[in-house]
């Protein structure tokens, strides 16, 4: 086709690749501009002399984190949080996907359970009841505060019972009938078959646990508490614009510095940037096969 | 074989261990989902945490008139609003194209580097990308900035100014997401029949005809149905990015419902009252989700599962 393409259609061609280039460099360039200069020194940041490349190349802001107890207590926070959140959602997300995956001719519960679920993602009770049953459960300030109330994830349960519906009945009547219960089967019949959609769905919940901020916020009192997202939300968005007081100001020009700020920016989004290549391998195939339906 | 065929197949499905594996996931839902719906009795009460649910005095709906003489309540409704179906068109429009334009590159190296890079912010919190643009868009040393005064321009207070604000959310709401949308429009042209576009070539089509006879046709029903399902997202103007990059500045082009309930429920106290809101708004929202699941099974007959 390219030998007989006109003027006009070569024309599109170079606008076209031109424009994808563009948005290309546009989503990469926040990522690559903090990057450079969290590796800047501090005068060339303030001065505005960083773009893409750092400035003055130096380690400084890093050998600060490194020395800042508040940033790594954070991380370990985070840590757990995606250990023990991440286990337990993707626990709770086969618990709930492979009986709802079952035609409901067998499994005559399943529309009730399946609309008790969905009903959950049309209607809830708001933030401040959320807040009110965290809060009389006694999960104040401990890790089940973030772990318990995000544990069952529909929105993945149905990529996964979707994915398990594609699933040849026969496997499952074969294991049956070789004696397999329902636990079996789905260990050893159906988890082998459905790594594309574990893979999605576990980085999905990887992800979502990596950047929840906002329940980290609400829900521990005691910064030490403080995941990694809230614990950067708290010194970098807030003190920049709402909670600047005059006394505050010295001690944030301290640890807050621009630099600074920026180095742990970068360090927070190393960790997606590092699974990033595996959640491609899988997730556009887990995705599309978990949400259309034949 | 005939073994297989004399078992009652029936008998081997057991129900009940089914029922088993999902008591741990609906005893979860039931506390931390099921438990707040309980809880939006607060709405109705002159709620002292002190007392708790139950002995707290009953008002019946004097939470929701005292919100309704705020003098801001009309603007933030507005703000929700207009905030929300800005993103939802833009949020629709920018996919599409982009998915068009990506669709026309034939170099399989070039499309997978592209979609690589677009799909990374997507996966990055509004807080790390809230801390990248209020660098980046600083009136003082901030890059953007910088570039204007090297064009012996006046610097812009990107997130100072109500106009310029909601302009930043809208634009880096798509640079977020757009695309990470394309993908279902992607996975809809290609799910579209090769060979219409081999026959319209033969029949003189030329790209521009084949666009708008055959890729636009095709992608046609997940352009309805996500418009369709977009409906219940009217009132969700995005709190984790406004939130994140807000201030006392811009409350007043810039503060929705979400932000709203936040600031007079956990910095004020008021539960009863920032109930009452968020009660208003989970009920508009669950009638029009309702309302365009129900559109979407009739239109485009989609199910949720």
């Amino acid at each position: 086709m390219v030998e007989n393409a006109t003027f006009g259609r070569k024309l599109f061609i170079v606008v076209n690749y031109s424009f994808l280039i563009a948005l290309a460099c546009a989503c990469l360039f926040p990522i690559v501009h903090i990057a450079a200069l969290s590796m800047s020194s501090q005068s060339a940041a303030s001065a505005g002399l960083v773009t893409i490349w750092p400035k003055d190349f130096t380690w400084m802001s890093y050998r600060y984190i490194l020395e800042n107890s508040a940033f790594f207590t954070s991380f370990g926070v985070t840590l757990e949080r995606v250990l023990i959140g991440g286990t337990m959602s993707m626990c709770m997300t086969l618990l709930a996907a492979y009986p709802l995956s079952k035609d409901s001719r067998k499994f005559k519960g399943r529309s009730v359970y399946a609309w008790f679920f969905m009903f959950t993602t049309i209607f809830g009770g708001g933030l401040i009841p959320t807040f009110m049953v965290v809060k009389s459960a006694g999960l104040m300030d401990s890790i089940w505060a973030l772990v318990l109330p995000t544990a069952v994830p529909v929105f993945n349960i149905l990529l996964m019972l979707n994915f398990f519906r594609q699933i040849p009945e026969e496997l499952e009547e074969a294991a049956f009938i070789d004696g397999a219960g329902h636990l079996r089967t789905l260990w050893n019949v159906y988890l082998p078959v459905s790594i594309p959609s574990l893979a999605t769905n576990g980085l999905l919940i990887l992800i979502m646990h990596w950047n929840s901020w906002f329940d980290g916020m609400i829900y521990m009192n005691d910064v030490d508490n403080y995941p990694l997202q809230t614990y950067i939300q708290s010194i970098i968005v807030s003190s920049d614009l709402t909670n600047l007081k005059p006394d505050d100001l010295e001690e944030l020009s301290a640890i807050s510095d621009k630099t600074v700020k920026a180095a742990q920016i970068f360090v927070s989004m190393v960790p997606i940037m590092a699974i990033y290549p595996f959640l491609q391998k899988y997730f556009i195939g887990g995705m599309l096969l978990g949400s259309v339906k034949g | 074989m005939n073994l297989i065929k004399g078992v009652n197949r029936q008998k081997l499905f057991k129900e009940l261990p089914l029922h088993l594996m999902l008591i741990p996931p609906v005893i979860l839902v039931l506390i931390f989902s099921y438990g707040p719906m309980l809880g939006i009795v607060i709405a109705f009460q002159d709620f002292v945490p002190a007392n708790g649910w139950f002995n707290s005095p009953w008002i019946g709906l004097d939470n929701f008139t005292y919100v309704l003489e705020f003098p801001d309540v009309k603007q933030i409704l507005w703000n929700t609003f207009l905030i929300a179906i800005l993103k939802i068109a833009a949020g629709i429009v920018c996919p599409i194209l982009l998915a068009l334009s990506l669709n026309e590159i034939k170099k399989t190296l070039f499309k997978r580097g592209f979609q690589t890079i677009v799909y990374l912010p997507h996966f990055m919190s509004w807080v790390l990308l809230a801390g990248i643009l209020i660098d980046i868009l600083s009136p003082s040393g901030g890059i953007i900035n910088n570039i204007l005064k090297s064009l012996n321009m006046q610097p812009i207070y990107f997130l100072g100014e109500g106009t310029w604000f909601r302009a930043v959310l809208i634009v880096s709401n798509v640079w977020k997401e757009v695309g990470f949308d394309t993908i279902v429009y992607l996975a809809a042209i290609l799910s579209i029949d090769r060979t219409q576009y081999e026959s319209a070539v033969l029949d003189g089509a030329g790209y521009a005809r084949q666009l708008w006879h055959i890729t636009l046709p095709g992608i046609r029903g997940i352009i309805v149905l996500l418009m369709l399902l977009n409906i219940g997202s009217i009132l969700n103007a995005g709190f984790d990015q406004i939130f994140n990059l807000y201030s006392p500045q811009v409350y007043e082009s810039a503060d929705i419902l979400d932000t709203f309930v936040y600031r007079i429920g956990m910095e004020e106290m008021q539960y009863g009252v920032a109930t009452a809101v968020g009660l208003f708004k989970s009920i508009v929202s669950f009638v029009l989700i309702t309302f365009s699941y129900y559109l979407a099974y009739k239109v485009v007959n989609y199910r949720i599962f």
